[in-house]
């Protein structure tokens, strides 16, 4: 969610000249541990916080980490627009992702697509330390079963879509904030053959859409000063706004 | 300009020893400085080239730092090297196999060199023995620019023009694989090995052309016969730089073989490897957890194959020099 801090510190500083905000990326990892490290004041997270990373912050900082929920995210199931394929349940991309997971082929999934004769599924993924990776694992896989080896991972989310958009035989999965034009996302369906639910702002509210997460953003203990003022613009409609502006999906109903 | 890099270099003892003399009255600094300005050039200087050393162990000792919690610890010796399985931040049960990431990164080393060393070297032939006054010192400025183009560069240019074209060659899948890995590799030693062997090609001297022309080789019997032989050393050293330079390379191989933890059935495969791991997975993970110091321990193992590859370079070197002394 690094494309969302950068937004939400660009226009709060533009609107306020004399409080500037830096913002760092890497991973919700990181964020984290600078938290920890007392590097920085807020931590944006696209996952929950671990029981040892919490445990870091009140042992070094002797203050209880603070969860504030910012807006939500819908990860998006990207394939390159050649494929016909509209719509893929749970089931399946636990098949094809999952460790054991029979699924290798376009052809097991019933669709017809095809790139210089062969019809074999690339799969993309995340690098393992990525937030992004561990909440697909955690939604499509649970919490008792591994990814697959041999995916083809990739260092961010727009890299991977990228790739998508490049190699007709591939499969992905990333921020619905992140769709370009060069591929297609797909409707996702809990239980296999039924109406799959498309990824929009919409559903993703409403908790339709089968993968969606909240952003979230920890701080040691509540904040003050002008760090307060700056999470409480975060969230005020003006904040919310650049939400939706980036393709993810606003906290509240704007007007 | 006859000055061979391999023939003249010296042993550390030797060294050493020279040291504690006089400097000697033709060199330059002698004539410039005064004697006791000249040594303290000798001093400044000898320090410099201890501290190569110096920065060599504090590497180490840092790595070995971060690493030695797990490494004295808990760590399973035997799943690291023997398991395929690299699953770091599993919630199942965390794996630390680093199989794959071995067999990918030999694998892409191997190929890039299988590639690299035929042209390296047939291009340090042509530059040094067949090309005219001209093309060759047009040649030499163009291999040295190739030398200094940035490696996330050559990552670009894999990513970008690379897959592409061996998608649409070989029908691959994806077209960030080990072939691409291996190409771009073998286009980023190649002037190493080029201008490497150039140099030692050039130090072997004329009356050895002389004489075999003179006996009536053609000028490949010349190349084959005579030059080979007499400038194995350098040419061995050419190789083993280009090794150096492709087991060492990150970014470019992070970005062009796809990352993928598996170990490679066919050229078109993607496949990851130690350098690109490391790159990949540190900024992310929690500082001092166990996936942390893995990454480390991997870092040793890279320390330990580049000493290696060095150690067999040093035996190889002075094998051949003996062979020729006795």
């Amino acid at each position: 969610m690094v494309n969302i801090a950068q937004a939400w510190a660009e226009r709060y500083h533009a609107e306020n000249r004399d409080v500037s905000v830096q913002v760092l990326g890497g991973g919700s990892g990181v964020g984290i541990a600078s938290l920890t490290d007392g590097n920085c004041d807020m931590a944006n997270s696209s996952r929950d916080i671990n029981e040892a990373e919490a445990l870091a912050i009140r042992q070094k900082r002797g203050k209880e980490p603070v969860e504030h929920i910012v807006g939500v995210d819908a990860l998006a199931v990207y394939v390159h627009p050649d494929n016909p394929i509209e719509s893929i349940s749970l089931e399946e991309l636990a098949g094809i992702y999952g460790e054991g997971g029979a699924i290798t082929r376009w052809s097991h999934l019933g669709v017809r697509h095809q790139s210089h004769g062969r019809d074999v599924i690339v799969r993309l993924g995340r690098q393992n330390s990525s937030g992004t990776y561990t909440y697909f694992r955690e939604a499509v896989l649970g919490k008792n079963r591994d990814f697959k080896l041999g995916s083809v991972d990739r260092s961010g989310s727009k890299d991977l879509v990228d790739l998508v958009s490049r190699t007709p035989l591939a499969i992905g999965y990333s921020g619905m904030g992140y769709a370009v034009p060069g591929v297609k996302m797909l409707e996702v369906s809990v239980p296999r053959g039924e109406r799959g639910v498309a990824p929009t702002v919409a559903n993703a509210r409403n908790r339709s859409y089968p993968l969606t997460r909240a952003l979230q953003i920890y701080t040691a203990g509540e904040l003050s000063g002008p760090a307060a003022d700056f999470l409480q613009w975060i969230v005020s409609p003006e904040g919310q706004q650049i939400v939706v502006e980036l393709g993810y999906v606003p906290m509240r109903e704007l007007k | 300009m006859k000055g061979s890099c391999v023939e003249d270099r010296r042993r550390p003892g030797e060294d050493a020893e020279s040291g504690a003399e006089p400097a000697d009255p033709s060199s330059w600094v002698y004539r410039f400085l005064g004697p006791a300005e000249s040594m303290i050039a000798g001093v400044v200087i000898r320090l410099c080239g201890y501290s190569a050393i110096l920065f060599v162990f504090a590497i180490l000792f840092f790595v070995l730092r971060e690493a030695a919690p797990i490494l004295f610890g808990k760590m399973d010796l035997v799943e690291f090297l023997s398991s395929p399985n690299w699953r770091p931040s599993s919630d199942v049960r965390p794996q630390y196999g680093i199989l794959a990431l071995l067999v990918g990164t030999l694998a892409v080393t191997g190929l890039a060199m299988a590639l690299a060393v035929p042209l390296g070297l047939g291009a340090a032939v042509y530059i040094s023995e067949f090309c005219p006054g001209k093309v060759r010192e047009t040649l030499k400025i163009v291999i040295e620019l190739l030398a200094a183009i940035p490696s996330v560069v050559w990552g670009f240019i894999s990513y970008m023009l690379l897959a592409p074209l061996i998608v649409d060659l070989t029908g691959a899948p994806v077209g960030v694989n080990l072939l691409n890995g291996g190409a771009v590799l073998a286009l980023m030693s190649v002037p190493i090995i080029v201008s490497v062997g150039e140099d030692a090609l050039k130090a072997v001297p004329d009356s050895y052309r002389e004489a075999a022309l003179s006996l009536g080789a053609s000028r490949w019997e010349v190349v084959y016969r005579v030059l080979f032989p007499a400038a194995k050393n350098g040419l061995l050293a050419a190789v083993l730089l280009g090794v150096g330079r492709a087991i060492g390379e990150t970014m470019a191989v992070l970005m062009a073989t796809g990352h993928a933890v598996q170990i490679p059935r066919s050229l078109l495969d993607p496949i990851c490897t130690l350098t690109a791991t490391i790159a990949a997975e540190l900024g992310e993970t929690v500082y001092g957890g166990p996936h942390y110091r893995m990454l480390f321990v991997i870092g040793l193992v890279l320390f330990a194959i580049t000493f290696l590859v060095n150690l067999v370079a040093d035996i190889v070197v002075k094998g051949i020099r003996n062979e020729q002394r006795a």
